[in-house]
């Protein structure tokens, strides 16, 4: 992850911004929703025939979820936006990583959502759409503030720097 | 609707634009209702002929149908209006659910003149404008007189191009058109023939595996060759007769079998270009030229033939040609790659197959990507087009020390995309490239 991070800031010189620290909380709260009652059932069916098939499913259930959880912690930490003099850059990823340019001036319009879990934690993602139907500028898990700070900024520097097809 | 007087400084321009509100041609609804009455005839004669003489009671139902057809049309033709103010095409159209469209004719990517084949027996055309939102499906003036609309056509686009509307319908010159021959030989070599070997393979393979098999295997088989003809007509009929012409207002496409169409790609509209050579065609140095502009085709009834294609630049011709046509769209490309344009080597373990193919190079104005072993396909990009900028790198990729870059462009169909660069350049490309591609739009 460190070797990614340093390629990425290196080879484009910036500084990236990374979505607030509530949304690993976020991610956690949304796992052990899933995980908690998984481990419960599949240690309770184990339990009907042997104390070892109990113990064997319980600890089984706990390595997916942290494995899961190892997953999910990279996968929030891989997220990380900067906004440039002329663009705005959004890198993700894990197994598969990608860093999207978008000029200012293309951006048609923005999106700012909040889902249950999102608001919860008072997290909202912002989302950058261009003529471009490929255009995969997404940043979730952003303190609602700083949400709506990216937004008023982005829609400025876009209104600002407006192209034509 | 053609009351104007023709200024004496407009001669060939036709009558001005109406300014007052104005109707469609009044065999509007039959060219619209074609399929329905020819459905209807085709259901209702048989029938009529099956029992033996007429029948008062069916051929009531039948004539109360066919005149319900016929008076819904002429509704429908009786409350569409529209005219031309404020630099908008205006329409209004519909009787209970009145819709009134206004279209901004600077913002017109295009404007075809279809010709369906009921249209074209009753000498009307339609005039369809090409707009880069969705949901404009119904920008269209359906119908007008055949000679009426090209002129309809030129000053729409003359007034979108910020000149006066009497200008007359600009001149052109034919650069490139295709011989029908090679149209349906080239069509034959594609898709009909992959299917024809696939399945002759599957035959005989089968003959000698389990002969008792063959007979079931042999509907299927019909069902598939069945499909494969119904898409090379469809291809056929839209791509016969193609000519590509030159003239101020942008590039004129016409082409058509039973449904003709005249487009115009307006001059820098183009999005991309993309230049394939499918397998079967390599033997016979052939290619064919392809352009993507910003826009979304409405899914419709009776367009589907149009939907499913790109539009083809050059349905089919040899290097040169297809060369000379994308120096008229985009000069100064090259898409024949320089010497250091060639993925790494080390890509053939991640590309087994295309890694020869891969390369990709740009200059100031365009970016170009080359792909592909069976459908061997180059896409340009002018920089000034691009929407955004993507680098990704897959888990093989991170291996090999590669990377891919895609330039997204506001077309629907394909984005140039550099596979398998080495990650030094593929990085370099990030860091450049929106810097250039700035540099291009404020060009």
């Amino acid at each position: 992850m460190a070797v990614f991070w340093s390629t990425r800031c290196e080879a484009q010189g910036v500084d990236y911004l990374r979505p607030s620290p509530r949304l690993w909380r976020a991610r956690q709260a949304q796992l052990a929703a899933v995980a908690v009652p998984v481990v419960v059932v599949a240690t309770g069916l184990g339990a009907v025939s042997s104390l070892q098939a109990a113990l064997a499913a319980l600890l089984l259930s706990l390595a997916a979820a942290a494995a899961a959880g190892v997953v999910l912690r990279r996968r929030v930490q891989s997220w990380g936006y900067a906004e440039r003099d002329d663009d705005l850059l959004v890198a993700r990823g894990v197994l598969v990583r990608r860093i999207t340019v978008v000029p200012y001036g293309r951006m048609q319009f923005l999106d700012v959502t909040a889902g249950p879990v999102e608001r919860l934690f008072g997290l909202a993602t912002v989302q950058l759409h261009t003529a471009a139907a490929a255009t995969d500028a997404r940043i979730p898990g952003l303190a609602a503030s700083e949400a709506a700070r990216l937004r008023d900024r982005l829609a400025a520097l876009g209104e600002a720097r407006s192209a034509g097809l | 609707m053609s009351d104007g007087v023709v200024p004496a400084h407009s001669v060939g321009a036709g009558p001005e634009l109406p300014i007052a509100w104005a109707r469609l041609h009044p065999l509007s609804p039959l060219a619209k209702g074609g399929r329905a009455v020819l459905a209807l005839v085709a259901v209702t004669v048989p029938r009529q002929l099956a029992g033996g003489g007429l029948e008062q009671s069916r051929l009531g139902v039948d004539a109360a149908v066919a005149a319900l057809v016929i008076a819904a049309g002429v509704v429908s033709w009786l409350v569409t209006r529209w005219r031309v103010a404020d630099g908008e095409l205006q329409l209004e159209l519909g009787l209970l659910r009145r819709q009134s469209i206004r279209v901004p004719l600077a913002r017109v990517q295009a404007v075809d003149v279809v010709r369906p084949l009921a249209a074209r027996l009753l000498g009307i055309s339609e005039l369809r404008l090409v707009l880069a939102g969705s949901g404009t499906g119904k920008a269209r003036l359906a119908f007008l007189p055949q000679h009426r609309a090209v002129q309809v056509r030129a000053q729409l686009l003359a007034l979108g191009a910020g000149l006066t509307g009497e200008t007359a319908e600009a001149p052109e010159r034919t650069l490139a058109s295709v011989p029908n021959k090679r149209l349906i030989a080239s069509t034959l070599l594609g898709s009909p023939a992959v299917t024809v070997a696939v399945l002759g393979t599957l035959l005989v393979v089968l003959t000698v595996v389990a002969p008792t098999s063959v007979g079931p295997v042999l509907g299927a088989v019909g069902t598939v060759l069945f499909g494969a003809a119904a898409a090379a007509f469809r291809r056929l009929n839209v791509e016969f007769n193609f000519t590509v012409a030159e003239s101020p207002d942008g590039l004129r496409l016409k082409s058509g079998l039973l449904q003709t169409r005249a487009e115009t790609i307006p001059a820098g509209r183009v999005q991309a270009v993309r230049l394939i050579q499918p397998l079967l065609w390599r033997p016979f140095g052939w290619c064919r030229l392809e352009v993507d502009v910003a826009q979304q085709r409405e899914r419709e009834v009776g367009e589907e033939d149009v939907g499913q294609l790109t539009r083809a630049l050059l349905p089919v011709g040899d290097r040169a040609q297809a060369d000379a046509l994308l120096a008229r769209v985009l000069p100064g490309a090259v898409t024949h790659p320089p010497p250091d344009a060639q993925a790494p080597r080390r890509a053939r373990f991640k590309a087994p197959l295309s890694y020869r193919r891969l390369a990709s190079w740009h200059d100031h104005e365009h970016f170009v990507a080359r792909t592909g072993r069976l459908q061997a396909a180059t896409v340009v990009v002018p920089l000034a087009k691009a929407q955004s900028i993507r680098w990704t790198q897959g888990p093989a990729q991170r291996r090999l020390r590669l990377a891919t870059l895609h330039l997204d462009t506001a077309g629907h169909r394909w984005q140039a995309a550099a596979r398998d660069r080495d990650l030094d350049q593929a990085n370099e490309l990030l860091r450049r490239l929106p810097s250039l591609a700035r540099a291009a739009r404020a060009r």
